[in-house]
């Protein structure tokens, strides 16, 4: 095997734990010991915990392998997917904390998905088309091999959240739409299917909350998971709203 | 006591609930879907390499259709699938394909001319027809005559998944969160919905409902290693076996998967060996051929994961700290194509293992992955035995899939099966049957005996682990009730897992005592469900007495279809009791349009049925005399076994594909 490593650092994990259920609990963090084994991450650290020093303690998994988004913490600060991030990548002492702005459940666990919703009814993230009725039993519409990837590219967002947790405008401006909206906006921009006008877009992103709020801190591309091309997208947007704008 | 009433109450919100859901609505109909996620972070988005459906568009994809489709996908099942349900579905798959690519998944697409591809081990050009250009392409999977496995790069399930909760909530279709069904509501053998527990806050919330779907997908973490999604734990097959009247069939067909990475058991997709990735052993020998000269590493899962399993029992295995594994070569293919095609692949790789694809082989071994069984349905989806209960997807036995299931038919089933049980569902609606007629008092029984056993688990003393008795679960169907499987070992395991389920009765949630959020709680009344489940497989595995796709005994190496062409159905009627109860449903032969036969892998070990060859004469006989009067391949199929009446007729024309019915 190649990554053998050293065996036995013992870990420091320092971890933000508040129940807001609990009306004697308050915002604490509280240390946990655990001996580092090969391959180990954060999913397997954290569930090492709940299973033998604290079985109250609350966080979120679902595919465990980086694609379904429901893992996001910071990490020493950082936002980033606690299933993907190796122990060994890091001190033996870390800490981690829920992602901010998001709805708080409990310690570690937080509903970004619930925020996620509300974006996406927001910018009506589906293809919007005047067609009565769908002729499934049809050949497809065809699509250039070349767009369909770059659809894809922008298709890869899983919403974790860590872009928002990551994004300076959207302290100030608790209403902005952040990477995760604007990427949105120009995946569908970019799809044929889509039948919204340049206007239509400019409806739902031309103003302060939209593209022209961001301050191109690039914390977001900094912290996406999915190394997308967020401030490029930023940028061609904010190009198209203000072309759209001077019509 | 809080009853929440609507006209579907749909719980699990992957593909198939989602796509349910927005059926019904679009039928007129109220819905609920109930789901432990966010939607879009269910296990369908794990689905990485494809989805089946026979367009025909690529070059090697020419000459599909759904009798290819329907003969791969029967000998995939090892005649164990219901022959009817398949052509259903095969026929209604490039329907949904179409539809989804309608909603917004950029499926990757034809392009006209050469293009370079590895196959076998050679590089080959493959040139693409013009005319072909810009419609959805395909990849090679497992177990396939043809390349029929579309895809969007190595995130299929992703893309479909979103553009489904996408769709969804353009749809309006109501999403209840965080919130897990722990029990059904019923009454003189009718489904009247669920008892659920929101996660967050710990409320007890009755939904009444004309009719319940339950998409809740496998049970695959009652097993030690998995692939599944940590959420994957049996929970809709559990409430819907506690009923005691609704069934459950072929638990015991689980599917491993051969490429899963080592230690952690994260899948890498079969479109690595579909597109041309070797498996390896540790001296880099490249030895399915040996085995299966033929489909080499493209055989069907089952057989792959069996031959890389005996090949390591030979110590050609890969030793490590974690047990042996294998290689999964995928360098041949060139950085350019894994850095496109299996992007997902490429990430595991580097965030698990630490390793470069494009330059380092992939410690693999066949784990855990998929469960062929699940609630027993009809074609429509309604349980045999429980009025107004349906299920669709993993969670359900439809029975597309039999013993063994094809790559890339999974999630083809879930949106396939969800399009077809709406319009199932909304036709019950429609009629004056599914009038509910529970009494509240009733209901709120239900509720009631939610709550005692949430109070006896919290205030018990002195009782037992959950997590103790969950990993010896785990680690008893790992060793025993495995890939390979004999009746000492089966035996054992349902003994150790009926003295589990004893002992689950006694478990007490220490020291966290919270009724919110509390991770101790809910992992209490899960353990207990999976036990039982997990009774269910490993009891049925012991009473087959034959090998049959992936159900493969060591003490009985034949296929037997003279004893074993039938379907396992487990009920638990009696609360008390410490086992489940087997019975058997019959495969019937008599009305096959594809009798059993030879799957093509290995030597011929069946023992075949009397009736087998006076079927397949018949089917020979009436193929001819039809072939010899000019019928086309409709008009033979029908004469063979009609099943186009059994669909909504919204679903019943003919598919058009290129150089056919265009």
């Amino acid at each position: 095997m190649s990554q053998e490593i050293a065996k036995g650092r013992m870990l420091k994990v320092s971890v933000l734990r508040f129940d807001p259920n609990d009306p004697k609990d308050f915002p604490h963090m509280e240390t946990f010991d655990i001996e580092e084994a090969d391959g180990m991450t954060i999913y397997i650290v954290l569930n090492m915990i709940r299973e033998h020093q604290d079985n109250s303690l609350k966080f979120d998994f679902v595919c465990r392998a980086g694609i379904c988004g429901s893992c996001s913490m910071l990490v020493n600060g950082r936002p980033t997917l606690a299933c993907s991030t190796l122990t060994k990548k890091l001190d033996a002492h870390f800490t981690l904390a829920p992602l901010p702005l998001f709805e708080l459940i409990g310690d570690l666990s937080i509903y970004t998905g619930k925020w996620m919703n509300g974006l996406n009814e927001r910018l009506e993230t589906w293809i919007h088309d005047q067609e009565e009725e769908l002729k499934f039993d049809k050949l497809e519409e065809r699509m250039e091999p070349a767009l369909a990837d770059e659809i894809y590219e922008l298709d890869r967002c899983i919403e974790c959240g860590c872009c928002v947790a990551g994004c300076g405008t959207i302290q100030m401006k608790p209403d902005f739409v952040g990477a995760v909206g604007l990427n949105k906006i120009a995946r569908y921009h970019l799809d044929p299917r889509d039948k919204r006008s340049d206007e239509d877009y400019y409806e739902l992103i031309g103003d302060e909350n939209g593209v022209f709020g961001c301050m191109t801190l690039l914390g977001c591309e900094d912290v996406c998971p999915k190394d997308l091309p967020l401030q490029s997208k930023i940028a061609y947007l904010r190009r198209m709203m203000v072309t759209t704008a001077l019509k | 006591m809080k009853i929440i009433y609507t006209d579907v109450l749909i719980i699990g919100g992957g593909l198939a609930g989602l796509r349910v859901a927005t059926g019904v609505k679009e039928r007129g109909h109220d819905t609920i879907v109930l789901s432990l996620v966010p939607p879009k972070r269910s296990h369908s988005a794990a689905a990485q390499g494809g989805m089946q459906a026979s367009l025909a568009n690529s070059k090697m994809g020419e000459g599909d259709n759904e009798d290819v489709h329907f003969s791969d996908t029967i000998k995939g099942s090892d005649w164990g699938a219901d022959q009817e349900v398949v052509r259903m579905f095969v026929h209604c798959a490039p329907k949904a394909i179409r539809e989804l690519a309608h909603w917004g998944v950029p499926w990757s697409r034809v392009n006209r001319g050469n293009r370079n591809a590895i196959m076998n081990a050679q590089k080959v050009v493959i040139t693409e027809k013009d005319e072909a250009h810009g419609l959805i392409t395909a990849r090679d999977f497992g177990g396939t005559k043809k390349w029929r496995t579309c895809y969007t790069s190595d995130g299929t399930g992703h893309s479909m998944l979103y553009a489904m909760d996408n769709k969804a909530k353009q749809s309006e279709v109501e999403v209840h969160e965080r919130l897990e069904a722990i029990s059904l509501i019923h009454e003189n053998g009718r489904c009247y919905g669920a008892v659920a527990r929101n996660l967050m806050s710990g409320e007890l919330v009755a939904y009444v409902a004309k009719a319940t779907t339950i998409a809740t997908g496998g049970y695959g973490r009652i097993y030690s290693v998995s692939t599944n999604a940590i959420i994957c734990q049996g929970m809709g097959q559990a409430i819907a076996l506690e009923t005691g009247v609704a069934t459950l069939g072929n638990m015991e067909a689980i599917q491993f998967h051969p490429t899963a990475i080592v230690p952690v058991g994260i899948l890498t997709t079969e479109g690595c060996r579909g597109d041309g990735g070797l498996l390896l052993d540790k001296d880099g020998y490249r030895f399915m051929p040996d085995y299966e000269p033929d489909k080499k590493e493209l055989a069907s899962r089952d057989v792959v994961s069996r031959r890389m399993t005996e090949h390591m029992r030979k110590g050609k295995g890969v030793k490590s700290r974690y047990g042996d594994h294998l290689w999964l070569d995928i360098t041949i293919l060139g950085r350019e194509h894994i850095e496109k095609n299996l992007r997902e692949v490429k990430e595991i790789c580097e965030n698990f293992l630490g390793i470069d694809p494009a330059v380092d082989w992939i410690p693999v071994r066949p784990t855990q992955h998929y469960s062929m069984g699940g609630i027993r349905t009809k074609h429509t989806g309604e349980s045999q035995t429980m009025k107004g209960l349906y299920s669709c997807g993993e969670a359900a036995c439809w029975d597309m899939h039999g013993f063994n299931r094809l790559g890339g038919n999974s999630v083809s089933e879930t949106v396939v099966a969800g399009m077809l049980v709406a319009e199932y569902v909304s036709d019950y609606l429609d009629s004056p049957e599914s009038a509910i007629s529970i009494h509240t008092g009733n209901v709120e029984k239900f509720i009631k005996i939610e709550e005692d056993k949430i109070d006896a688990l919290l205030n018990k003393e002195n009782g037992e682990d959950a997590y103790v008795l969950r990993r010896a679960m785990e680690e008893i169907m790992m060793e025993k009730v495995g890939i390979f499987r004999n009746g000492k070992d089966l035996q054992d395991a349902v003994n150790e897992l009926e003295e589990l389920h004893k002992r689950s009765k006694n478990i007490e949630v220490f020291r966290s005592k919270s009724r919110a959020a509390n991770p101790a709680l809910f992992n209490a009344y899960r353990t207990q469900k999976m036990i039982k489940v997990a009774l269910t497989v490993a009891y049925g595995a012991l009473l087959r007495e034959e090998s049959r796709g992936a159900h493969s005994r060591e003490d009985f190496p034949k296929r037997d279809d003279k004893n074993w062409l039938k379907r396992t159905i487990m009920t638990w009627s009696d609360p008390n009791a410490t086992m489940p109860t087997a019975s058997y449903e019959d495969i019937p032969i008599s009305n096959m349009e594809m009798p059993p036969g030879f799957r093509g892998y290995g030597k011929d070990l069946t023992d075949h049925h009397p009736e087998t060859h006076i079927r397949q004469s018949t089917v020979d006989m009436i193929s001819q005399r039809l072939k010899a009067e000019g019928a086309n391949r409709f008009e033979i199929q029908n004469a063979l076994m009609p099943y186009l009446g059994k669909l909504p007729k919204k679903y019943r024309e003919t598919n058009e594909r290129l150089g056919e019915n265009v």
